[in-house]
């Protein structure tokens, strides 16, 4: 009976979860085509350092150490879940037992050790965030859902080990009733404290409901990441892999303007000949909507967990102004989820009149950014908020010439005069004379 | 105080049959900004110094497209470049220096995909080699011996193109006592000037990036503020004074520091 409850369960969960994950691929998708294939050693040299060995983030130690904790944890604690895994699909208890002998004992430990320090560093996260308020954990783009999302995750993280130690602590006292001990590191304690002097029956029910209430959480677990910021456990890896190795100063030359500029230098081209061999004209230049972007900024904004590194190192947000990375990337994702969600629904034509610059992310927040690419060095996980906002830049100027009336004059200058000051090209080399 | 020797352009030096060895980008700002000409001054003069043969585009330099690329005009960006590439490849160069990291970071990273290909250095790390090869000696000099210094970091030098240690190098071996801020390297504030800001005024907030930067800067106790970028120097400066400090806090860029030091 057993075997078949856990059987449908297993389905329907691994059912959504791969749905659910298919449908954010073909968000994903929705972004314009970039071809990042180059590289590949650097690139899963990249991704082991940044993503597994999580080097970005020890530049804040403690937070740094504390998501150790969790991220061991939770790594290790998927061998045990493998177990229930077996144990469910075949009915047997402890399937690994009897082939590992003392090294089962061993990293069952291993795993309960690491799991105290995972609830550790859960009740520490909750205090930071709730109780100590940290500034980046409670910034106003945080209100409502995100801080919640946040919250629930770790609501979650204490559950899922109350139902381990339960699971193991009940299972060891059942072993005590009948003289012997597993000898876990945690639970063989637990057995005595918490589940001594009840009766095997009692126990037993115990154990079924940490199985079963672990395995559940897990479960929930999976179908929640693809809503929750903390899908970024799965997509650090992509993420990280294809994240940009040039230098973070070198920001994309668009390639249908070249096309155009070459055209405009060459006196020997016909402006009006048809070349046959041109290729497609963009859209538009620059990005105005999540569709204008490459798929890769719109990974990017399903990786974020916002944790908030960037804001918090950003030049322009410390000094109040409206611009926060953090935002950029969940805005894209908002905005991407809101207009997936439509397409799917009435066709891949669909448009909701809406748009991520002006319904999401103003004129007044990209304006604000110096580029000088702080929030992009800060990002664990290699997310570029900056490109994104350059694209949103090149929408507003090439599209619709919108800009503070300065930059007009400074780009005014420089086709004049090329200068952005109003000098004459004459004067360049007064400096040697004066 | 003009420069004692002749600075030939491009031009000249082609009309004499001669190729310099290496390109002086000037950049907009030091052509054009009165204090930023005197950074241009102490690189010429290190440059002469060393007995390296260069030369500057003079009149047939045009901004490099920086900062309206910065802005979001593509457009007018790659128009700049295209115009640069033709000049700077009808006069051959293959290597350039300059004391402009705005400008270094597009001729090196950007111009590269619009057929531009140089080899393009930042003025401290040319100087940090002519040291190298003992082309300059600041041994013994005792300008700055002692003193207090701290280096702001570009971010097109830093963050941007992972230049942190060339103007580092440079003054320690002035001597003094180099202070690093809370916020440096990697993790270096902007001076407010980067992505075109330096153009237009900033948007709505309760403080200026400069004034944020400035304080960070005053916490070290230095009597002088070192930077290797024009714009850097401006708002640092204004910054400074703000402060009412412009009387015991100098901002110097690293080719005056060395300038000065060498007593050139």
């Amino acid at each position: 009976m057993s075997i078949i409850i856990f059987s449908i369960l297993f389905s329907v969960a691994f059912y959504f979860f791969i749905k659910n994950i298919l449908q954010v691929r073909s968000n994903i998708l929705l972004g314009q085509k970039k071809d990042i294939k180059d590289n590949s050693s650097q690139r899963w040299k990249t991704m082991l350092v940044i993503a597994l060995g999580q080097k970005k983030m020890f530049t804040r130690p403690i937070p740094a150490l504390l998501h150790l904790c969790l991220y061991a944890a939770f790594i290790i604690t998927q061998i045990e879940l493998l177990e229930i895994f077996t144990d469910g699909f075949i009915g047997s208890h402890r399937f690994f037992l009897p082939y590992l002998g003392s090294f089962y004992v061993f990293m069952i430990s291993f795993i309960e050790i690491l799991s105290v320090l995972a609830l550790i560093a859960t009740i520490i996260f909750l205090a930071r965030r709730n109780l100590l308020k940290l500034p980046r954990l409670n910034m106003k783009e945080l209100a409502g859902w995100p801080k919640n999302d946040a919250n629930l995750i770790l609501i979650m993280e204490v559950v899922l080990v109350t139902f381990i130690f339960t699971m193991n602590g009940a299972d060891e006292a059942m072993q005590n009733l009948q003289g012997s001990s597993y000898n876990f590191a945690i639970s063989s304690h637990l057995a005595g404290f918490v589940f001594g002097g009840f009766d095997l029956h009692t126990l037993h029910i115990f154990e079924q409901i940490g199985w079963w209430g672990h395995l559940l959480m897990v479960f929930i677990f999976l179908n929640y990441l693809p809503y929750s910021k903390h899908f970024h456990i799965v997509l650090a890896f992509p993420n990280t892999y294809y994240s940009n190795l040039e230098q973070k100063g070198k920001f994309s030359n668009l390639a249908s303007v070249t096309e155009e500029v070459k055209k405009m230098m060459d006196p020997s081209i016909d402006p009006f000949a048809a070349t046959g061999t041109e290729s497609e004209a963009p859209l538009r230049f620059g990005a105005k909507d999540v569709t204008d972007l490459t798929w890769k900024n719109l990974l990017d904004a399903y990786t974020c967990t916002e944790c908030g590194r960037c804001t918090s190192s950003c030049p322009a947000n410390q000094t109040g102004k409206l611009l926060s990375p953090r935002k950029i990337m969940m805005d894209t994702r908002d905005r991407l989820v809101e207009l997936g969600e439509g397409k799917r629904k009435n066709g891949k034509e669909y448009t909701d009149g809406k748009s991520l610059l002006g319904d999401y992310i103003t004129e007044e927040e990209i304006w604000a950014c110096t580029s000088c690419n702080a929030c992009v060095q800060e990002c664990p996980v290699n997310i570029d908020p900056l490109s994104i906002i350059i694209d949103l830049r090149r929408y507003l100027v090439m599209e619709e010439s919108k800009m503070p009336s300065e930059l007009t004059g400074m780009l005014t200058n420089i086709e004049n005069n090329g200068a952005p000051w109003q000098f004459s090209p004459a004067d360049r080399g007064n400096w040697m004379n004066e | 105080m003009s420069t004692a020797f002749k600075v030939s352009t491009m031009a000249e030096m082609m009309a004499n049959g001669e190729t310099p060895d290496i390109l002086f980008w000037v950049g907009c700002s030091g052509s054009f900004d009165d204090r930023a000409k005197k950074i241009t001054k102490a690189v010429a003069k290190i440059l002469h110094h060393c007995k390296v043969k260069f030369a500057v585009l003079g009149a047939e330099e045009s901004c490099t497209g920086d900062p309206a690329k910065r802005a979001g005009n593509e457009f007018t960006f790659q128009m700049q470049a295209m115009m640069n590439i033709q000049v700077l490849d009808g006069y051959e160069v293959k290597k350039i220096v300059t004391a402009c990291p705005h400008c270094f970071n597009t001729l090196k990273n950007e111009y590269p995909e619009l057929g531009g290909k140089y080899e393009v250095i930042h003025h401290t790390q040319l100087i940090q080699d002519l040291i190298n090869q003992g082309k300059l000696a600041l041994e013994g000099s005792q300008t700055y011996k002692g003193k207090k210094i701290t280096f702001h970091d570009p971010c097109y030098l830093g963050r941007a193109n992972d230049v942190y240690e060339a103007p580092r190098v440079l003054i320690e071996k002035l001597d003094a006592e180099l202070i690093e801020m809370k916020r440096c390297k990697t993790t270096g504030l902007c001076c407010g000037a980067g992505g075109a800001q330096m153009f237009k005024e900033a948007e709505k907030g309760n403080k200026e990036i400069n004034i944020e930067r400035t304080e960070d800067a005053l916490e070290t106790n230095a009597s002088i503020i070192a930077t290797g970028c024009p714009f850097c120097n401006t708002m640092m400066t204004d910054g400074v004074k703000n402060f009412n400090k412009e009387h015991e806090i100098q901002v110097l860029d690293v080719a005056e520091l060395i300038a000065n030091a060498a007593d050139l």
